[in-house]
């Protein structure tokens, strides 16, 4: 489904990514930690389109399609998500305009048509459910005074709404309350399927918990520096990311 | 023509015609006038040097000839069946100013209210003489400016509406002023809307012009808005590009009053518009909004003095531009606090977006405030739209050209949701949207095209 080959990517003359390899399966899930400044965000914030980030050199094939070539809009068109770090507020759109503008907009992208008010009120609906979403969030202006959990599940729900085929989840656990991280673990796994996949992006183990990784990356000075089974995401929270930093240095 | 040109070209225009104002004005009015004259006559025409009109493009102005004439004129086509506002579901009433005169054929307003009146200024001035003349330049008067003297000078017609005390006015009144006709109209047009205690009104006042010449217009509206008494009023400015326009308006509060104004440059050629805001009695409550969206070479003037003269009272205001291509403007907002006015609470902001490096915003707040207990705020910004807002929105599939408008639109919404006649709401919200598109901002249903 995605192949990275060797990615290098830098902004402002900064290096950030420093030759990635990754292969991602449809129904997999990969997680990727790393220390702070690694390149995690970067990476993710580049799969989504990003312009800010100059790709020096490598390639990036999503279902066979050179990604690099696509600008943001039409790689979530393709079914590209990213649950974002931190989401942005955007006074004066509507939860809902926003919605429906984004759902019909990927819909015509696949040659559907657009869903009726009536249809589209019934699903936000059953997502919501889906999700645990509080009822009136979508009747606010997107993340508008909405608290940092509230935020972070309303991601979850856009993705529910979506359907995407490669979520990205970037530090989706930050800020979220063990409550939270539930509902938003859950919301995710009712989403999986055999068909889509999905990289978490975490600091912590404790998201993995709940979402079972089949790989898990660590990445490191922009480069996965290692790679096993969920296992390792318990080796890293017990020894610290000290242990990966002094193997890697030595 | 120059500034030097054009300031003779109109000391010499009244010259000629104050014989004949003499004539027919009553002595009253006729000394406005003549005050007015020395007025401009000690002020001359504003230039660059001027502070208030500073960041206004009068040379522009100047630099073209009109046509000025005192003459009603009389048009043959009945311009009842040019303009049809069907504002779905509104109910309002339409009058019709013609190239500044108010036009005979309009309709009189069915079921007035007892002791109301809506007219012609001019009618009013014969009919009305004792309630006009106790209100006529009052405010006016008071403010050292060329282009209220010019107006006081030349004006001759206008509307004028009276509503007498715990009088309310159920629909609401639309104006419609026409520019029309050959050649570069010069046009004074002097509306008198006076409000008595209790009193209600909302009106829509809409610039249409129907030719496409240098035409330069000169209005000036009074508003006195009377103890308790509450006014709503919405002007839309939908102006071809080569036309200039100075539009004044002055309100003044009694007691309890509350105004709301919402001024919305939908397309502008060069529009300066002022607005002076006078709270003269506690209590009392102005919430003052404006909106421009401009592009190409147009140019949007927003001048605003607030003046608060007596304690506890309220200002709110809040201005936004969007400017596109080389599109330019200015806000300038100035609020007095005067001693006595303590408790005095005023907001100003002004925010605007600049889509292109060549459009340019100047705003600059101006607050003087002379009272120690009050409650003032300001803030001012000029900048692009939120790029991370952007790509938030094109990370769900919305591509760039939608996302964009999605944002100035939410960013116009601020203003649009002040508006509190739900169907003049919903119609401005689909003009300005059709307008962000780069459509026509004209009607569907109306034969008039605004953007000509």
């Amino acid at each position: 489904m995605l192949v990275i080959k060797n990615l290098h990517a830098e902004i402002d003359g900064k290096k950030i990514l420093n030759g990635i390899n990754l292969e991602i399966k449809p129904g997999e899930i990969h997680a990727i930690m790393g220390p702070n400044g690694s390149g995690k965000s970067t990476l993710s914030a580049v799969l989504a389109g990003k312009e800010e980030f100059e790709i020096t050199e490598g390639e990036i094939y999503y279902l066979g399609k050179n990604l690099l070539k696509i600008n943001a809009e039409e790689r979530a068109k393709e079914g590209i998500f990213l649950s974002f770090q931190y989401p942005v507020e955007i006074p004066g759109v509507s939860m809902i305009n926003f919605m429906k503008t984004a759902l019909n907009e990927q819909r015509k992208y696949r040659g559907e048509n657009p869903m009726s008010s009536a249809e589209f009120l019934k699903y936000m609906r059953e997502m919501k459910e889906m999700v645990e979403l509080k009822s009136d969030l979508t009747s606010r202006f997107v993340n508008v005074g909405f608290s940092g959990g509230e935020k972070k599940r309303n991601e979850i729900f856009q993705m529910a709404m979506l359907k995407p085929k490669l979520s990205i989840l970037d530090e989706t656990d930050s800020g979220l309350d063990i409550d939270a991280l539930k509902v938003v673990a859950n919301g995710v796994n009712k989403l999986k399927s055999p068909q889509n996949a999905t990289i978490v992006i975490t600091h912590y183990q404790r998201l993995l918990d709940f979402i079972i990784p089949d790989f898990v990356h660590i990445l490191y000075e922009g480069k996965i520096v290692k790679t096993a089974g969920k296992e390792l995401a318990l080796e890293l929270e017990e020894k610290g990311y000290n242990w990966i930093k002094k193997e890697i240095d030595a | 023509m120059n500034i030097q040109k054009t300031y003779n070209n109109y000391i010499n225009i009244f010259q000629e015609i104050s014989k004949e104002l003499k004539n027919t004005d009553s002595e009253i009015i006729f000394k406005h006038r003549q005050k007015a004259f020395s007025v401009f006559k000690q002020l001359g025409i504003p230039n660059k040097k001027n502070e208030n009109y500073k960041h206004a493009d009068i040379d522009n102005i100047c630099n073209k000839s009109y046509d000025y004439s005192i003459q009603l004129e009389e048009t043959s086509v009945d311009l009842n069946k040019y303009f049809r506002c069907e504002v779905e579901d509104m109910d309002t009433h339409a009058l019709l100013l013609s190239n500044g005169n108010y036009y005979k054929k309009n309709e009189p307003i069915p079921n007035l209210p007892k002791g109301a009146i809506i007219c012609g200024l001019n009618e009013a001035k014969e009919k009305h003489a004792k309630i006009l003349e106790k209100y006529f330049n009052k405010h006016a008067s008071e403010i050292k400016d060329s282009f209220i003297a010019l107006n006081t000078m030349l004006a001759n017609d206008g509307l004028f509406i009276y509503i007498p005390k715990n009088t309310k006015i159920d629909k609401t009144i639309q104006l419609v002023n026409l520019t029309h006709g050959f050649g570069n109209k010069n046009i004074f047009k002097r509306n008198l809307i006076i409000l008595e205690q209790g009193a209600e009104l909302s009106m829509i006042i809409c610039d249409h012009t129907l030719n496409n010449s240098n035409n330069f217009i000169v209005d000036v509206s009074e508003s006195f808005v009377g103890q308790n008494a509450n006014l709503q009023y919405y002007a839309l400015q939908n102006e071809p590009n080569k036309s200039s326009v100075i539009n004044s308006h002055l309100i003044n509060l009694e007691k309890d009053a509350k105004v709301n104004s919402i001024v919305l440059s939908l397309h502008g050629g060069n529009i300066r518009n002022n607005l002076f805001t006078q709270l003269s009695g506690e209590n009392s409550e102005a919430n003052l909004f404006g909106l421009n969206l401009t592009d190409r070479e147009q140019r949007v003037d927003n001048y605003t003095l607030i003046n608060h003269k007596v304690p506890n009272c309220l200002s709110n205001e809040l201005y936004k531009g969007i400017l596109d291509d080389k599109a330019n403007g200015s806000f300038a907002g100035r609020i007095i606090v005067h001693p006595d006015a303590q408790k005095t609470i005023a907001y100003q902001t002004n925010n605007n977006l600049c889509l292109t490096p060549e459009a340019k915003m100047r705003t600059k707040p101006q607050l003087e405030i002379y009272a120690d207990d009050v409650k003032c705020s300001h803030g001012a910004t000029v900048g692009q739209l939120d790029e991370e807002a952007l790509f938030y929105l094109r990370q769900r599939g919305i591509g760039v050209k939608e996302a964009k408008l999605m944002l100035m639109f939410a960013f116009a919404n601020d203003i649009l949701s002040n508006i509190k006649i739900a169907p003049l709401r919903k119609r401005i919200s689909g003009l300005i949207n059709s307008r962000l598109r780069g459509e026509f901002t004209h009607c569907s249903h109306c034969l008039l095209n605004c953007n000509s």
